[in-house]
């Protein structure tokens, strides 16, 4: 073991978006020695595309906000299956994680008396994103690292980590390669906390690089952690979708806050035509008071373009289906059309949307101060993940955390824009800071020869398939293509059942693929060894999916459109079994204090 | 692909190596509307050189990974139009200059960050508000605001000659850190000094604002014009001007939270 470079850490934080750097920056601030490993450079993490902004009822816009009513918005939002003890955690400490940002040195746009200004969100009663124009998730990474790096912490950058290593059944560190070199590093911790976000990567058309692909889902569940909700995708309802090489870049819900509408090839502003029960109370009747709630009429309900993504989503997809959609398949987004309402609108949009202005001028040559944007859904974000403690985010692996995306609990069914920001900082934080403490309270555990060989041989083995004949690249686009097809938005048994098939036919082309070239920065190698990952997490969803025979919030059937009581009360959870197979238990949802219920109640 | 695509074949001249030297070759690969550098070049790497070095993240032109030099000119591979470039010539693709190569299209950048943890952190004064935070005006921010957009491409230091020619990277931080050291002491809140360091360690008075960086920053940063200049400006009314000298002789000390 003494050929490998080695590191001994109290806290090892394996990736660096807005949870890992905000957990690495609570342990280094509670005195232990933190390791913050990154698979891209530091600073680049999926977080800044995160566009709208930070949920948190700081109630600076609108002074009836509080609290209770984002737990209850949060609930709401993920049908009920959330866990509850989770979104009131988040609800109530959000605003407090926004306010020390500010105090780290970020600058959020200002109301006029000088506060922290909020926008309207879909599935938000009041308007409660903190944000930056449409840049926010860069506004909170780049605060989050000019703090972090004063801190004491060691950052190991375009690191990857490809196994945990244990002592019995506690968390013992982690073996990992730099990519630049591909030399082996080995890091020895008393405690690890994964934040290594999602696993947008397994679908073809998503938001999500290529650093996405369930790294910390598939570690935690070789680890023996338990997988939870992984039926749950979220589908961002508008991606853009032309020209096709830029298909899935997000266009942040931002715009529909601002009063951008969404209108299929006939005019008809579509979204208005079907507005789910569950907000009936809580949404505009008509387009006209729709505007009325973006200009900040408080006696308006917000515009049916703002119900929940899981909804808008599959709206876009029927409009498209049923041969309303637009040119290239998707439908249209349309905020220039506020030149109408408002004077100097083009300068409006600007300033609101600048990033989205950018972005379709350069990539599509549109000027959306003038012309509407051609959207559809893209693979966004899961809500699924390591099952965890609420208090304290560890997983039922001693000493192994995990907070962010690849976490689960706060969503639930479906996940509002504008609560992963909060989530980040807020379980970030509770997670550096219980695993610090989990440190402090444990005496070093010891690594294991056979396990770092066996991590070596196994991280080795693409270089070493005489036989095989495959790059993983294809296996990679098969993989995508197959998810995006047979357990996409919309479900049904006998496709993911095919999906299943298909996966194992991929397992065993994946264990063959084969790699040129040598162990330097070699996109090919890491390709071969991520294909692991991506198969794990989406053998994951497709059994969950398959299961959960009912349609809730992110997880459509077409041949169970309807939720069932039954899985109103469950949970599934997925786990490696003694064979080594995946298992697949219903776990029964807790049930909710009196408290929070009456909070549910009241706020109707 | 949609049906509405058309391809046409393009020949990409990349650069191939590692530290030690290396060479351009030509792919010749097929390309559609509105694909960017980036797809091109993923397109051959995922076709006829799985093993090509290349470093991207959101392909969005919002994390600042995959700066290059194409057609001799830096820009982010993510934001360059493939029509936007002669297509029936070679289109040439290289690593940036002002840093070392490691391998391929993949330079080592870790210089910038060993650069940022010298500059001294954000210190804002005691919150002033009656709810434990403070105010800020819209208008305050602004050009902070201006500042925070940077995505850390580096492709200002980049095209940066202190940097790029005379390799003086010792002595100058370059317009990337004198942008991040303008949105510190301009944020509202902030009270630390940051001037001594600026005309020392810094080498700001390197600089002669030949306006290089401007141009090819792709958040449209006015950094020698909103950055450096007023830098430029706080560094000679420190240092320079005679009446703030004296002034300097009477009261040698600012109190940070006297603001």
């Amino acid at each position: 073991m003494a050929e490998y470079e080695t590191h001994e850490h109290d806290v090892l934080v394996i990736g660096a978006g807005g949870a890992g750097l905000r957990a690495a920056i609570e342990a280094s601030a509670a005195g232990v020695s933190v390791g913050l490993v990154c698979k891209s450079l530091l600073g680049k993490a999926h977080t800044v595309m995160a566009e709208g902004g930070i949920a948190a009822a700081l109630a600076n816009v609108d002074e009836r906000d509080n609290w209770k009513v984002h737990f209850s918005d949060t609930m709401r939002g993920g049908q009920y299956v959330n866990n509850w003890r989770m979104a009131q955690l988040h609800a109530q400490e959000a605003p407090a994680r926004v306010h020390e940002l500010e105090a780290w040195g970020a600058v959020f746009d200002r109301t006029p008396d000088g506060r922290i200004l909020q926008r309207n969100f879909g599935g938000h009663k009041y308007p409660r994103l903190a944000h930056v124009g449409d840049r926010t998730g860069l506004e909170l990474i780049r605060t989050l690292q000019d703090h972090g790096i004063h801190l004491g912490m060691e950052v190991y950058m375009e690191c990857t980590v490809v196994k945990l290593l244990k002592d019995g059944d506690r968390i013992a560190g982690a073996f990992a390669y730099y990519r630049d070199r591909g030399r082996f590093v080995i890091f020895k911790a008393k405690a690890v906390v994964l934040a290594t976000g999602g696993i947008g990567k397994a679908y073809k058309i998503t938001s999500n690089s290529w650093e996405y692909t369930g790294d910390g889902h598939t570690l935690a569940y070789d680890a023996g952690a338990d997988l939870q909700d992984m039926e749950f995708l979220q589908f961002h309802p508008t991606g853009m979708i032309w020209p096709t090489s830029v298909q899935g870049i997000l266009v942040t819900e931002g715009v529909r806050g601002e009063g951008g509408i969404l209108v299929n090839n006939k005019g008809e502003q579509f979204m208005y035509k079907d507005i789910p029960d569950l907000y009936k109370n809580q949404t505009a009747k008509d387009p006209e008071e729709g505007w009325r709630y973006c200009q900040g009429d408080r006696n308006a309900q917000r515009p049916a373009e703002l119900l929940t993504r899981d909804h808008v989503a599959r709206c876009i997809r029927r409009e498209v289906n049923e041969g309303r959609g637009s040119p290239h398949g998707g439908v249209f987004l349309d905020i220039s059309w506020i030149k109408s309402k408002i004077p100097n609108a083009p300068e409006h949009i600007k300033r609101k949307l600048p990033s989205m202005y950018h972005q379709f001028k350069e990539l599509g040559d549109i000027d959306i101060t003038k012309e509407a944007m051609e959207v559809g859904p893209t693979t966004h974000y899961i809500m699924g993940g390591v099952k965890v403690d609420a208090e304290s985010q560890m997983s039922r692996v001693p000493g192994l955390f995990a907070c962010g995306e690849c976490a689960v609990g706060i969503n639930g069914a479906n996940r509002l824009g504008g609560n992963s920001l909060s989530d980040l900082i807020v379980f970030g934080k509770r997670a550096g800071e219980f695993a610090a403490k989990y440190a402090k309270d444990k005496g070093a555990p010891a690594l294991h020869n056979d396990q770092v060989e066996e991590a070596a041989r196994w991280t080795l083995a693409p270089f070493e398939r005489a036989g095989g004949t495959e790059g993983p690249y294809q296996i990679q686009y098969d993989l995508q293509n197959m998810m995006q097809d047979l357990v996409g938005i919309v479900r049904r048994e006998d496709e993911m059942l095919r999906a299943l098939e298909g996966l194992g036919k991929l397992r065993r082309r994946a264990q063959e693929a084969k790699v040129a070239g040598n162990r330097e920065y070699n996109p090919g190698w890491h390709t071969a060894l991520d294909l692991h990952n991506l198969l794990t997490v989406s053998e994951a969803i497709a059994r969950s999916a398959l299961v959960r025979k009912e349609s809730r919030g992110g997880h459509f059937r077409d041949d169970f459109p309807a939720k069932a009581d039954k899985f109103a009360k469950v949970n599934l959870v997925v786990r490696k079994g003694p064979d080594g197979q995946m298992q697949l238990e219903e776990v029964p949802i807790p049930e909710m204090p009196e408290e929070l219920k009456q909070i549910i109640k009241e706020m109707g | 692909m949609s049906s509405t695509d058309t391809q046409i074949m393009i020949t990409l001249r990349i650069w191939r190596g590692d530290a030690n030297g290396g060479k351009f070759e030509d792919y010749r690969t097929p390309v559609a509307e509105g694909m960017v550098v980036l797809d091109a070049v993923h397109r051959v790497q995922a076709e006829q050189a799985n093993d090509m070095a290349v470093r991207w993240n959101c392909k969005a032109g919002k994390c600042g990974s995959c700066s290059a030099e194409i057609n001799g000119k830096p820009g982010l591979m993510c934001m360059t139009q493939l029509t936007h470039l002669p297509l029936d010539e070679p289109i040439t693709i290289e690593p940036m200059r002002a840093f070392p190569r490691v391998k391929d299209l993949v330079t080592d950048v870790s210089w910038n960050y060993r650069v940022k943890k010298r500059i001294k952190p954000f210190k804002p004064r005691k919150p002033d508000a009656s709810d434990g935070t403070w105010r800020m005006g819209q208008a305050d921010v602004d050009r902070v605001q201006e500042f925070r957009k940077c995505i850390e491409c580096f492709l200002c230091q980049d095209v940066c000659h202190v940097l790029r020619d005379h390799h003086l990277h010792e002595e100058f931080i370059g317009p990337r850190f004198l942008v991040h050291i303008a949105a510190l002491e301009m944020h509202p809140l902030d009270t630390e000094d940051r001037l001594p360091e600026l005309k020392e360690a810094n080498g700001i008075g390197y600089c002669n604002i030949t306006k290089c960086c401007t141009k090819v920053c792709p958040e449209h940063i006015t950094i020698t014009d909103n950055a450096i200049i007023p830098l430029k400006e706080r560094v000679v009314d420190e240092y320079y001007d005679p009446l703030t000298r004296l002034w300097r002789l009477v009261w040698p000390k600012k109190n940070p939270n006297d603001v």
